[in-house]
């Protein structure tokens, strides 16, 4: 539903902003119109790979089945996720995401390490909507 | 010359799930503030409406729907939409059309009936709107928020599951003491605990519902009020509606990533905190010559993050002062007395004007049991979503 969010495979996964190229401002999702920062007379705005790692800044999870627009499958019991805020250090930003499957936030903490990694959002018989997660480094779930 | 308006009536519909339109319970708070200022809406030289965008097309015109229930009688009128800033909006342009010789009386209405459960938005498919995204891609309501700030409000300044309980045991025991509120039972911190999780670590009870409510000022000049009768009027010294200041690095509803500071070094204020300095600045007054604050409490570790912003305690410092009581009734500065969104629950666009309703009483000394004892100066704050500053000052 949103395109050139992310890409690359396996460890070569990767979220896609923008970078101006007058003042170097980074910006996630991707601002592919006008540089947001006022001091920019506005510059091109070039594609960039965001860091593969960053450190978890907070975490949550959402106990309850969130309403539409968000796909879930009503005649299935609802299964909480947990959705974890990390920060990048070198495009100094904050980048919200769902974590992998499995993970909870009994297992999480504020600064854990974790890395993006490719996922599914949901999937019918002819789409499969790809997303991306967050998951602690050094699990392989 | 004096830069303040007076406010000369406030009014309420009382909170709650009451299954009607939005424009009975608005033309309910306007009639009740009307006749508090003992003002007939026929002497009324001007409108403003704060818009709600649920209950359907006329939501987003609703200074004209009001203006027509109470009936049509040739006013100037506005309509403004800024989210949970609505309210304030609606307060800073009227008080502009006073202030700038445009208009002498102004009612300023806000009402809402919300819909059950989550908020959510509008249908359809757009990708290019970040509220709809959010939704879509993360699933992220805006409890998952506040558990996002309550989480690393522990981990930063080592605030506890007991310290928001408090501030829900606070806030109920003085929503029961106000009939405009929809909940009006106290709460124990053994209830907060025995509620289920919503969004980790917060329980039901520490995030506000959605309710249906309305609420309602009649502002004017300072020269019309003593031409009323009414020699020394609540007055309102400033009303703060900035926006942040780029990058903001503080991830913020209906936001999926927050600005990068990589190329520009954020200001040391954050936006929140951003609000009440400017509020300050234009009424010329700091946190210590406040009486009592209302602030929106969408959360229990939302209110105390308030503390901070407002400038009553240093940072991180929030739970010590509300162990101490500090913002507790009878406290130096006693925060939510109205009962806050704990206690009331949110109707978007009337929120804002409820908070000024509640310091007008406070400062007349109207406010009965839950009075703040020689209340002079208060201060609201909220935050309207997509950057929207939303603080008013009132002094008596
Ligand atoms: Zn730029």
């Amino acid at each position: 539903m949103v395109t050139g969010w992310f890409d690359g495979e396996g460890d070569d996964f990767r979220l896609l902003g923008t970078r101006c190229s007058a003042c170097a401002s980074v910006f996630f999702p991707r601002e592919d119109v006008f540089c947001r920062n006022p001091a920019c007379a506005g510059g091109v705005l070039e594609e960039l790979r965001l860091s593969r790692r960053g450190r978890v800044w907070s975490y949550t999870d959402s106990r309850y089945r969130p309403p539409s627009p968000y796909v879930t499958d009503r005649e299935l019991p609802w299964q909480p996720y947990a959705l974890i805020a990390v920060e990048l250090a070198a495009e100094r930003i904050v980048v919200l995401g769902q974590a992998v499957p499995g993970v909870a936030v009994a297992d999480l903490a504020v600064g854990m390490e974790v890395e993006v990694v490719p996922g599914v959002l949901n999937e019918d018989a002819e789409t499969t909507w790809t997303t991306w997660h967050w998951r602690p480094t050094g699990v392989t779930a | 010359m004096t830069r303040d308006v007076a406010v000369l009536g406030a009014g309420m519909h009382p909170w709650g799930k009451w299954g009607r339109s939005f424009v009975e319970y608005g033309t309910a708070a306007a009639r009740a503030a009307l006749a508090d200022a003992r003002v007939d809406w026929r002497d009324v030289s001007s409108i403003v409406g704060a818009d709600t965008v649920r209950g359907g097309y006329p939501g987003y015109v609703a200074g004209a729907t009001f203006a027509k229930a109470l009936g049509w009688q040739g006013a100037r009128v506005t309509s403004v939409y800024a989210a949970c800033a609505s309210g304030a909006q609606a307060v800073g342009a009227a008080r502009a059309q006073i202030l700038a010789g445009l208009a002498d009386v102004v009612l300023v209405v806000g009402a809402d009936a919300a819909p059950k459960g989550f908020f959510r938005p509008a249908g359809g498919n757009r990708a290019d709107d970040p509220d709809w995204l959010r939704f879509r891609v993360l699933g992220a309501t805006n409890p998952t928020y506040f558990g996002l700030y309550a989480r690393r409000r522990i981990a930063v300044h080592g605030d506890t599951l007991e310290d928001f309980a408090q501030v829900k045991v606070k806030n109920a025991a003085s929503g029961a003491l106000n009939p405009y509120a929809r909940y009006r039972k106290r709460v124990t911190a053994e209830e907060v605990a025995a509620s289920a999780v919503v969004a980790d670590p917060l329980r039901l009870l520490d995030i506000c519902a959605t309710s249906d409510g309305g609420a309602a000022l009649v502002l004017s000049s300072m020269d019309f009020a003593r031409r009323h009768g009414v020699a020394e009027p609540v007055r309102i010294r400033a009303v703060s509606t900035v926006t942040p200041r780029y990058p903001t690095t503080v991830l913020d509803l209906p936001d999926i990533a927050t600005d990068s500071a990589v190329a520009v070094e954020p200001a040391a204020e954050a936006f929140r905190a951003s609000i009440a300095r400017a509020a300050y600045e234009e009424a010329g007054i700091g946190p210590e010559d406040l009486s009592l604050a209302e602030v929106y409490d969408l959360s229990t570790a939302l209110e105390l993050q308030w503390y901070e912003d407002l400038g009553l305690c240093a940072e991180g410092e929030a739970a010590k002062l509300l162990r101490e009581g500090v913002t507790a009734p009878g406290g130096r500065i006693p925060v939510n007395a109205s009962g806050g969104l704990a206690s009331f629950g949110e109707a978007v666009p009337a929120q804002a004007i409820a908070q000024v309703c509640e310091l007008t009483w406070q400062l007349r000394g109207e406010a009965g049991d839950r009075q703040v004892a020689g209340a002079r100066v208060g201060i609201s704050a909220n935050q309207g979503l997509f950057g929207h500053g939303s603080a008013v000052v009132a002094v008596r």
